[in-house]
């Protein structure tokens, strides 16, 4: 199983000392993040995509690819990269140039955006977000895995003898996954193509992603990838820790009161209790991640939220610290000691070549 | 004898209100006719006072919390509902309004509603008509003919049993009918539902 932190890129005042990082702050914060995952034996840096303040990660590939040079293991992934307002084109060779650059260690999450003046900013409508986001994949895929396109859709310009460059690495595309809180077209979308199903999870009340991740192992089976619990389930989380629970709750309140998303609604206590936010010891972040199992079934990826709201960067290394010493060797032994070995990991690029070799098909999945 | 279900959603905020005292006589009403048709009534009021802090999480959150979810869901899935809010300032009360706001929003498509008002004084009383019909209109609901404003003179000793009366029960009469000539409710529409299957989704692509 593999374990990481995915960041949403925020730029927001730390409500305990009036201060605002500055953008280059938050982006050298954000590459200091993804080194100590690798140093401290996480498997996974994932960033969201922006278009609009107060976020910065307007241009993923740039920052991946740095961290990339930067990083020797760590598996870079995006949460999400918005398949609705990128031109698939620009998607397919942004990406497949990561991927060499990093040998393999890319994979992308694709998810519509739910902002909905970027749309118009880049020449679409959010009413169309779920067509927008099944024909651009599907020319996403053809395009890394066919050498010449001819296309025509509805949403960008006709393609004739189109070759998108460079070619995926050992002509492997990257893994994708697709995420979404409660579209089930989404779902179904990820189980025709056999890709992964990531759900945000963090936000809303276990009982979304229950049933949409239920949804997509039972349409996986459907078009004939596997059984239902060989489906590639990828879920968030939310954490902060400190050695006392006590503690924990002290310290991450304020940020908790003033957060975007969900801040000056609901009681820490109400929200806890409602979704996966977890603050308190390392123990009961362990407690509490075991038991996604228990409504999503054996999984392959875990990615925490511990970088937003305005945290600082030296706090937010000391969970990062505390996740890696405390929290994921333990939820390593305990995941695989529970996994049926009928159970598959999470994809890698070795694993996608080694398939594809052994299937003697032309391109894997 | 076939149930139907009744929700009656009351955003009076005074313990006890006139609101909640209207929202009671009109279901009462509905539910003695709808007896008298031959069905089994089930009736499931919703104080908006006791949800108010939910209801606004649910508008910071975008999900309800467990203790919003009943009363969400007796109102998506119910066969008749009878909605009635204080007239605030020229209008429905707010409260009313966003509960209305973070329900689903076909959720009341086709389903009969009657709705109700009270306030002061008898001059609010075409709120009824340039805001509480429009919003159920909108909400394409089947709104009956007859809502009920009821003012404080409609409460006092001499006209008890007069005029008010009279509008109570037509305006119970009309829901019911409405109920009584459809289906019973199959309860609240799945919003995980899969509707649709790939093909169809790439399908409606290549048009």
């Amino acid at each position: 199983m593999q374990f990481g932190v995915f960041t949403v890129g925020d730029v927001t005042v730390d409500p305990t000392t009036g201060r605002e990082p500055t953008e280059r702050e938050r982006i050298k914060a954000m590459v200091a993040i993804a080194l100590k995952a690798e140093e401290v034996g996480l498997d996974v840096f994932a960033t969201g995509e922006h278009h609009n303040p107060p976020f910065v990660p307007s241009s993923p590939t740039t920052l991946l690819g740095y961290i990339a040079a930067r990083t020797e293991r760590l598996l870079l992934s995006t949460a999400t990269t918005l398949i609705t307002t990128n031109d698939p084109v620009k998607i397919a060779e942004d990406y497949a140039m990561l991927q060499h650059l990093a040998d393999g260690r890319v994979d992308l999450m694709l998810g519509r955006g739910n902002t909905g003046p970027v749309y118009p900013w880049f020449g679409q409508d959010i009413r169309n977000g779920i067509p927008l986001a099944i024909e651009n994949y599907d020319l996403l895929r053809r395009l890394w895995r066919e050498d010449v396109v001819d296309w025509k859709g509805k949403f960008r310009t006709p393609l004739q003898s189109f070759t998108s460059t460079p070619r995926p690495l050992d002509d492997v595309p990257p893994f994708v996954w697709h995420g979404s809180i409660r579209s089930p077209e989404i779902a179904e979308q990820a189980a025709y193509y056999g890709d992964g199903f990531f759900a945000n999870h963090i936000f809303w009340p276990k009982e979304h992603t229950q049933r949409m991740v239920g949804l997509y192992r039972q349409r996986f089976a459907h078009y004939g990838h596997g059984t239902p619990e060989q489906a590639i389930v990828g879920l968030g989380g939310q954490v902060f820790m400190r050695k006392n629970s006590q503690d924990a709750v002290r310290e991450f309140r304020p940020y908790f009161d003033n957060a975007p998303v969900y801040g000056h609604g609901p009681s820490l206590e109400d929200f806890s209790r409602e979704t996966p936010l977890t603050v308190g010891s390392p123990q009961q972040v362990i407690d509490r991640t075991l038991g996604f199992r228990e409504y999503v079934g054996d999984y392959q990826r875990q990615l925490f939220l511990v970088d937003h709201a305005g945290l600082p960067l030296k706090t937010v290394l000391e969970q990062l610290d505390i996740l890696g010493e405390e929290v994921v060797p333990v939820l390593r032994r305990e995941f695989a000691s529970r996994r049926p070995t009928d159970v598959p990991e999470a994809p890698t690029h070795a694993a996608l070549v080694a398939a594809r070799d052994a299937t003697g098909t032309g391109v894997a999945r | 004898m076939t149930a139907r279900s009744l929700a009656v959603v009351s955003a009076g905020l005074s313990q006890p209100s006139s609101t909640r005292l209207l929202a009671d006589q009109l279901a009462a009403a509905t539910r003695d006719e709808l007896v008298r048709r031959g069905h089994e009534v089930r009736v499931h009021v919703v104080e908006l006072r006791d949800h108010a802090h939910d209801v606004v999480n649910h508008l910071l959150t975008g999900f309800p919390s467990a203790a919003l979810r009943a009363p969400l869901d007796a109102v998506a899935g119910a066969d008749g509902v009878i909605a009635v809010s204080p007239i605030f300032s020229a209008s429905y009360s707010g409260l009313f309004k966003s509960f209305f706001d973070v329900l689903e929003p076909a959720a009341l498509a086709g389903t009969p509603v009657l709705v109700g008002a009270t306030g002061g004084t008898a001059r609010h009383s075409l709120a009824l008509e340039h805001a509480l019909r429009p919003l159920f209109s909108y909400l394409r609901a089947v709104v009956v003919p007859t809502g009920v404003y009821a003012a404080s003179e409609d409460w006092s000793g001499d006209a008890a049993d007069g005029a008010l009366r009279e509008r109570v029960l037509r305006a119970g009469a009309e829901l019911a009918e409405q109920v009584d000539r459809r289906p019973a409710s199959t309860g609240p529409a799945d919003p995980f539902a899969l509707t649709t299957d790939f093909a169809r989704l790439l399908g409606d692509r290549e048009d």
